[in-house]
């Protein structure tokens, strides 16, 4: 909400500086977003008179003028149109600072003439655009005296209005609360009755009294539309963004921002029969000013005539029956819509206006014959014309709410006391009928306060005006010794963060929405949760998978010339379209190599081993089964078929890894490897409540443990899981170690065969080994892996 | 006599002139060995006659053991001069740089996350969580924004059909919500008074701008038992601030506001200094907003099961991203969530920065490499 100084005190009798304004607005909870002050920058222009003109002698479109500002005189040349003896203007001596350039005026010479300071235009001096010709102010200005104090610059002040306070959506409830707050009086409004000259030819019907509890209709004949507004009205208009269009539709809009009353004008020879108040059927067409067409519903409130809806009451006039350049007679409307009704309209319709801003919060219900009143007065005095009688359907007169406050409340509610005087006086002020009842303060809204439903309303009216600085600040009681706040999943969400960063990987935070585009790949039987009204064709459904969006950030930081990149997130990915249809996933990439190339040679490509290692240490980190997991080779389909597993806990899968499926990294338009895991954090047990903290005893043999390798030729198909766990089978007791420490595929194996060589750690448990006991051993893990594995000793 | 002092002479002026160990143990064979000068020179002693015998057998006895002395000595020269011959070849350039490590980061909004939960914690409260596509009723509805409320416009919410079947109806369509708020109701439901917690989470307004991100973080704070009245929620804002910014003044102010869960409302402002490169929190003649907050409107109370007649309190809610950006001087939203990994490693944290209360709010991971 925009409004100008002189605009407030319109309304307002006040010797408040704009400084004293602009503070008190934001301690009453009218929040100032920015007060544009363009006299701020006006320092050293002053009132000057021009003495002569001469021609210039060597250029034909200037002039040398003499320039005088009562105590000294200036040669200036200047090249306005528009100069001529006598003409007082702004004037900037050499030293100036110039708003519109930054800089400060030099004296030069042009042309040969000198030149000492300027005569300024609009734009020069930050207060409008035009650079057609320079100020020309009127006659009987006193010269030598600041810009500022001549020109009468009208600061804009904006306000962030909250929806509860629909009255200061004009500047009339601006000035009112600034009253209320002790910063002057409130003017009296200077609105006269105004007398029907004839009656209204239009009938006016009005079948739906619940939406519409009011509906007032006065005919205007003869009015010119074709004038234009008064410079004051403009003025003001202007300076809150709001554009001149004709005078008709200046006055509703003025009066939206002046009284925040919204109004609206027929041309009253476009419409055909009577007028009627009624719901829309369903599939009614409506033509709005906007331009669109838009389907009604029964829940839609019409003005129409006896071609249809003209108007959607309360939110937008239409197109066809709206005040052009040569409308002469109009139909007034000045009525009262519900907030539901309106809001549910403009909701589903999708259509912004001041209009329905205005209603679906709160418009004065009492402010309907006045604002009616109001506007004849202007269209009369603007465009001409007479008015006929005031048609009125329906009463104003509307039962006012009430609320009590009990006066001891607000010690108990805002930990400081306030007198029951000192509330009324508050309440008084910003016009409630207030009156005590059984010690209790009953507050009567006034109409234009649609806000007031129970005591913490009336609580807050007197807290912002007593200032919430003036509140204690208390510390909250504390008689609990502090204790582990985080639950079991919070805390390994926050661990496991902090063990994948410790693996050099860099903790990203990607939306929750992703592009279907590449989503879909990722969904894995379920359907896609698309959101109604993305944003951005790319954020269209809530992913399901963190997946797509880490990839995106892959090829995006490739094309920044990053090409090594590891991240991973830990958040929500959504597995339906229900509250709580959602698990926290660890997950990352890893693309590119572990570093550039360097001296070392250390440097090399990430591979499914590096992505594996992260699933495993984000399990371990949340507490997982992370030393014997089951780990099979059939991850999702978007990773490689032949370079990925996944890590089951019983039936619950706990993660995926894998190389990235190629033909989705030539989506993405990735030319690189690149491995992810995907740890569902939810799916790893909680620790039970009952376990405690102590370790398990640690048995240390005294005896040496001896290490011994064998080598296997196995198909290529036998699985190292399935070596290790034979190997280990052989003695669970004995055998405490096995390790692959070689794999070999060469021509020197037979076709389909592979190589792979075990290591082994035997530890005794009462003698030392033998010969023969590490013979026997071996022999057992020959036994058992070619019974397992078909493998033979290599 | 005098042939042992000569002998001795020379053969220890060999052992000082040799310069390898190769060299030196030659002259050990040759003098000690089993045809050894001195070896020989012993065995020929039984030959002599007894006093002379034991005359130069003493003698012998000397020179072997200075010989021997003397030869220790030489190959201890010699080992330490082929030791240094041997290091000075294996020099290397040690202004060389290490391998190469990555140290891994903590995104700025999980390291707030830490810190706001390490602060509230201290006071007493516990962390919920909350869906992130929810029903009306907990985003809107009970939180006192019927569904014609003007309040539902200023947030601009993304919807979602609850039931892809049927055509996307309005009123009854899930929301991706809009606020944590709606964790106040979920607390509710759930909890009776006394009642401590913040909800920190996700949220998500359609708004997509310069100080706008369709996605950005909050944490809900609620606060209900019987006494709890608005001087509480500023002591308990106050010292959060103070604790957040690691100072010990901050400047605050309270401006009267607006949400339809609150009343009062207020926002909380905390002084600053502006300047065109810097922000300096906690000094200075400027005003920056940091938080909504408000006693609980009854009407929410009773949405959530509590009666409004024997309990109150109050709410807050903070942005996550706009904390982290004031107290680290992050001047971007939007770069938060682009996954720049230049990004990352200049505004992330290092791995082992832990936030408490007690052991130092940030600064805990030592310097970032």
């Amino acid at each position: 909400m925009k409004f100008t100084l002189s605009w407030l005190k319109e309304h307002l009798d006040t010797n408040a500086t704009l400084n004293e304004i602009s503070d008190t607005l934001t301690r009453i909870g009218l929040e100032v977003e920015e007060v544009i002050n363009p006299a701020s920058q006006l320092g050293g222009f002053i009132s000057a008179k021009i003495d002569s003109v001469e021609k210039h002698p060597d250029a034909d479109h200037l002039h040398v003028l003499c320039v005088n500002d009562g105590t000294h005189k200036y040669q200036v040349v200047c090249g306005a149109p528009n100069v001529r003896e006598g003409l007082i203007g702004i004037f900037a001596p050499e030293g100036t600072l110039i708003p519109l350039f930054n800089e400060r005026l030099k004296k030069t010479t042009i042309r040969g003439v000198e030149s000492c300071g300027m005569m300024c235009a609009v734009d020069e001096i930050g207060i409008g655009s035009s650079h057609d010709a320079i100020i020309e102010l009127p006659s009987d200005t006193p010269i030598g005296k600041p810009a500022a104090d001549v020109l009468n610059i009208d600061p804009v002040i904006e306000v962030s209005i909250t929806p509860n306070r629909a009255e200061c959506l004009g500047v009339r409830g601006i000035a009112r609360d600034l009253a209320a707050a002790g910063l002057g009086t409130l003017k009296p409004l200077n609105i006269q009755k105004s007398e029907g000259k004839f009656a209204n030819p239009i009938k006016i019907g009005v079948e739906c009294p619940t939406e519409c509890p009011v509906y007032t209709g006065r005919y205007i004949k003869g009015v010119n539309n074709k004038v234009k507004s008064p410079k004051w009205m403009t003025d003001r208009l202007n300076a809150i963004g709001i554009h001149s269009i004709s005078p008709l539709v200046d006055i509703t809009n003025y009066l939206n921002y002046d009284l925040a009353r919204p109004l609206h004008v027929f041309d009253a020879d476009k419409l055909t029969g009577n007028l009627t108040v009624r719901m829309a059927h369903n599939g009614e067409k409506f033509k709005a000013l906007n331009d669109k067409e838009y389907d009604l519903t029964d829940y839609c409130l019409g003005i129409c005539d006896d071609e249809g809806v003209q108007c959607l009451g309360g939110i937008m006039g239409g197109m066809e029956k709206g005040c052009s350049e040569d409308t002469t007679n109009v139909l007034l409307e000045c009525a009262l819509f519900k907030p539901e009704c309106i809001a549910k309209t403009g909701r589903h319709l999708q259509i912004d206006s001041d209009s329905r801003y205005r209603y679906e919060r709160w418009v004065d219900p009492k402010s309907n014959i006045i604002g009616s009143d109001y506007a004849t007065q202007l269209i009369l005095s603007i465009c001409g014309g007479t008015a006929s009688d005031l048609t009125i359907v329906g009463s104003e007169n509307i039962e006012p709410q009430v609320a009590y406050l009990r006066p001891e409340r607000l010690e108990t509610f805002i930990g400081m006391p306030v007198s029951a005087d000192k509330s009324m006086e508050i309440l008084r002020k910003l016009g409630f009928e207030v009156s005590l009842e059984n010690g209790k303060i009953k507050a009567v809204s006034p109409s234009w306060r649609g806000d007031i439903e129970c005591e913490q309303d009336l609580i807050e009216e007197v807290v912002r005006m007593i200032g919430l600085d003036e509140i204690p600040a208390i510390s909250l009681p504390n008689n609990t010794f502090p204790k582990e706040v985080l639950s079991a999943e919070q805390h390994n969400a926050m661990i496991v963060k902090h063990e994948l960063a410790s693996r050099g990987m860099y903790e990203t935070v990607t939306w929750s929405f992703a592009d279907s585009d590449i989503a879909q790949y990722f969904r894995c039987g379920h359907d896609a949760i698309m959101v109604q009204n993305p944003i951005v064709k790319e954020l269209d459904e809530m992913r399901p998978s963190i997946l797509p969006n880490l990839l995106t950030a892959v090829k995006n930081n490739i094309a920044r010339g990053y090409p090594n990149v590891a991240i991973f997130e830990v958040a929500p990915v959504f597995t339906g379209r229900n509250p709580g249809e959602q698990h926290i996933d660890a997950s990352g990439v890893r693309a590119g190599s572990t570093a550039k190339k360097d001296w070392s040679g250390s440097a090399r490509e990430y591979d499914v081993f590096d992505a594996k290692a992260d699933a495993i240490a984000a399990i371990a980190a949340a507490k997982g089964p992370f030393e014997n997991p089951q780990i099979t080779p059939d991850a999702q389909s978007y990773y490689h078929p032949g370079r990925s597993g996944t890590i089951r806990l019983g039936k619950n899968v706990l993660a995926y890894f894998g190389e990235i499926h190629p033909s989705i990294l030539k989506k993405l338009d990735i030319k690189s490897r690149v491995v992810a895991f995907e740890v569902n954090l939810n799916n790893i047990p909680l620790p039970r409540q009952s376990s405690g903290k102590a370790r398990k005893k640690l048995e240390l043999s005294q005896l040496q443990a001896i290490d011994k390798d064998l080598a296997f030729v196995v198909d290529k198909t036998v699985s190292a899981a399935a070596i290790i766990a034979a190997a280990k089978n052989a003695d669970r007791n004995l055998i405490t170690d096995v390790r692959i420490f070689d794999v070999y595929e060469g021509s020197n194996l037979p076709e389909g065969k592979k190589s792979v060589a075990i290591s082994l750690t035997f530890q005794p448990a009462e003698q030392t080994f033998t010969d023969k006991d590490i013979e026997n051993l071996m022999n057992k893990v020959i036994v058992e892996v070619g019974k397992k594995t078909g493998g033979e000793l290599r | 006599m005098e042939n042992l002092e000569d002998l001795k002479s020379e053969i220890l002026n060999k052992i000082n002139a040799v310069t390898d160990l190769k060299g030196l143990d030659d002259i050990r064979v040759s003098v000690l060995g089993k045809k050894g000068q001195i070896t020989d020179m012993m065995k020929s002693l039984g030959a002599l006659p007894l006093e002379e015998k034991i005359a130069l057998g003493k003698g012998l006895n000397i020179l072997k053991s200075e010989v021997e002395n003397a030869i220790e000595a030489q190959k201890k020269i010699l080992e330490d001069k082929a030791l240094n011959e041997k290091l000075a070849t294996e020099t290397i350039d040690v202004t060389l740089p290490v391998r190469p490590e990555t140290q891994g980061r903590i995104h700025p909004v999980s390291k707030i996350y830490e810190e706001v939960v390490a602060i509230f914690g201290e006071m007493g409260f516990d962390v919920a969580n909350g869906p992130d596509i929810e029903d009306q009723f907990h985003n809107f509805n009970a939180l006192n924004m019927p569904a014609n409320h003007p309040a539902r416009q200023m947030q601009d919410t993304f919807y979602l059909n609850n039931d892809p079947t049927q055509p996307f109806d309005m009123d009854t369509a899930y929301v991706i919500r809009t606020h944590t708020s709606g964790m106040q109701i979920r607390t509710m439901e759930k909890q009776q008074p006394p009642i401590r917690i913040i909800a920190p989470g996700r949220t998500y307004r359609s708004d997509y701008d310069a100080t706008h991100t369709p996605m950005f973080h909050q944490v809900e704070g609620l606060v209900i038992d019987k006494n709890i009245t608005m001087a509480h929620l500023k002591g308990c804002l106050y010292d959060f601030m103070k604790a957040f910014f690691e100072l010990d003044e901050l400047p605050v102010r309270y401006r009267p506001s607006y949400f339809p869960f609150t009343e009062p409302s207020a926002e909380m402002d905390i002084g600053c200094l502006k300047t065109k490169t810097e922000l300096k929190i906690g000094a200075g003649t400027d005003w920056l907003e940091v938080l909504g907050c408000g006693m609980v409107h009854p009407n929410v109370l009773r949405a959530g099961g509590i009666n409004p007649d024997e309990y109150q309190g109050f709410a807050f809610g903070l942005g996550i991203d706009r904390l982290a950006m004031l107290k680290y001087g992050i001047p971007d939203l939007r770069t938060f969530f682009e996954s720049d990994v230049r990004w990352l490693k200049h505004y992330g944290f290092t791995p082992l920065d832990f936030s408490s209360m007690t052991g130092g709010l940030s600064n805990n991971g030592g310097l970032a490499r």
